[in-house]
C-alpha cells in the first residue's frame, strides 16, 4: 500500500498519503469486543489462543464496547440478546466493523424455521461487513473473514464517511 | 424402599381427599394424580415422613395435553378451547431410593396451581419455566415471572395452538 515497501531512507522519513497511513494503522489494531454467544465463540476462543494467535493481526479482546473497534457476532443470537447487541453497537466509537460469524448470525442456521425466539440473521439489526460461514467456522474461517475485514479497512477513504 | 403402589396406598389414607387417582396405563412409570390445591400438603408429606422421606425434587416440568376441543379463529388459525394443563413432579429420595412421579391437572382457561417453592427449593426456577413456556401459573411463588423469554413476550411458545408473533420490538421473527 505504499507504506512499508518503501525502504527507510537515511533521514529515517517516509512518505505516505494519510489514507495509507491511518488505514494501515486501523487494520493492523482491531481491537474487539470480548463477547461471546453460542458455540461459536468457542472457536472464536480457540483462535485467540497460541495456536492460531489472533493477537499477530493486532485483535485483542476489550471490554468495554467504547475501546472497541469490532465485534465479533459469534453465535445464536436471540431476540433477547439482540436488543443487548443493538445497544452494544451504539456504544462503539466510529469507525466500527461487525464480523458475523456462523450461520446461526448470518441466517438463523438451524432456527430458521422453528426458532420462535431466534433473529434470523445480525444484519436485519445491525449492518454487517463480513459474513464467515460454518457451524461452527473453524478458526481458519475466522481468520480468512479477518483479512477481508482488513482489505476493506485498507481500501477505505477518509474523504467518503465510513458506515 | 417402597414401590409406587404402596406409596399411593399411604398418600390415598392420608389425604381421601387430595389424591384423586391411580394411572397404571403407561408402560413407563405409574402416575398418581393429585389435586392442583393441595399439592403443597401431599409434598410436605412426602417428604417429612421417615418412610417416604423424598428430598429430592428432580423434575417439575410443565406439559400441554392439547385435549381440548380444535378450533378455527378468524384467521383460520388452529386454537384449542377446553382441556388440560398438566404438571408433572418426578420425586427421589436418596436415603430410602425410592421414586415417585405425581400429576397436577388445571384447566386450560384458568391454569393455576399451589407453588412447592418452600417444599423444594429446585422448583423455583422449574416453575418459573413452566410459566413462561406454558403458561401454568403458581400460587404463592415468591419471584414469580419469566425466566428465558424477555419480559414484553406476548403468548407461551410450547403451547400446542402457539402463533409466533410477527414482530418483537420492530424486529421481524419469521425467516
Amino acid at each position: 500500500m505504499g507504506l512499508l515497501d518503501k525502504e527507510f531512507s537515511e533521514g529515517n522519513i517516509v512518505i505516505a498519503k494519510v489514507d495509507d497511513l491511518f488505514n494501515w494503522a486501523r487494520l493492523s489494531s482491531i481491537w474487539q469486543l470480548g463477547f461471546g454467544l453460542a458455540c461459536c465463540a468457542i472457536e472464536m476462543m480457540a483462535t485467540s489462543a497460541s495456536h492460531y494467535d489472533f493477537d499477530r493481526f493486532g485483535v485483542i479482546p476489550r471490554n468495554t464496547p467504547r475501546q472497541c473497534d469490532a465485534i465479533i457476532i459469534s453465535g445464536t443470537v436471540t431476540l433477547k440478546m439482540a436488543t443487548r447487541i443493538k445497544r452494544l453497537y451504539e456504544q462503539m466509537p466510529d469507525p466500527k466493523y461487525i464480523i458475523s460469524m456462523g450461520s446461526c448470525a448470518n441466517c438463523g442456521g438451524p432456527y430458521w424455521e422453528h426458532g420462535y425466539h431466534v433473529l434470523k440473521g445480525i444484519d436485519r439489526v445491525i449492518p454487517v461487513d463480513v459474513y464467515v460461514p460454518g457451524c461452527p467456522p473453524r478458526p481458519e474461517a475466522l481468520l480468512e473473514g479477518l483479512l477481508k475485514l482488513q482489505e476493506k479497512i485498507r481500501s477505505e477513504s477518509m474523504r467518503k464517511k465510513t458506515v | 424402599m417402597k414401590n409406587r403402589e404402596e406409596i399411593f396406598e399411604i398418600l390415598k389414607t392420608q389425604f381421601p381427599d387430595a389424591v384423586l387417582g391411580i394411572d397404571s396405563s403407561l408402560p413407563t412409570e405409574v402416575i398418581i394424580l393429585i389435586d392442583p390445591f393441595k399439592i403443597k400438603e401431599v409434598s410436605l408429606y412426602l417428604r417429612d415422613t421417615e418412610e417416604l422421606n423424598f428430598d429430592v425434587l428432580m423434575l417439575l416440568s410443565g406439559v400441554d395435553d392439547a385435549n381440548g376441543e380444535k378450533v378455527k379463529d378468524e384467521e383460520g388459525c388452529d386454537l384449542i378451547k377446553g382441556g388440560t394443563l398438566s404438571v408433572y413432579y418426578h420425586l427421589d429420595s436418596i436415603n430410602l431410593k425410592h421414586k415417585v412421579t405425581l400429576k397436577v391437572s388445571v384447566p386450560r382457561e384458568k391454569p393455576e396451581v399451589e407453588s412447592v417453592y418452600y417444599v423444594w427449593r429446585t422448583s423455583d426456577w422449574h416453575e418459573r419455566e413452566a410459566y413462561d413456556m406454558i403458561g401454568i401459573i403458581f400460587l404463592n411463588h415468591p419471584t414469580f415471572e419469566r425466566i428465558l423469554m424477555p419480559y414484553d413476550w406476548e403468548g407461551y411458545p410450547l403451547r400446542k395452538d402457539y402463533k409466533n408473533p410477527e414482530f418483537y420490538q420492530g424486529m421481524k421473527i419469521a425467516y
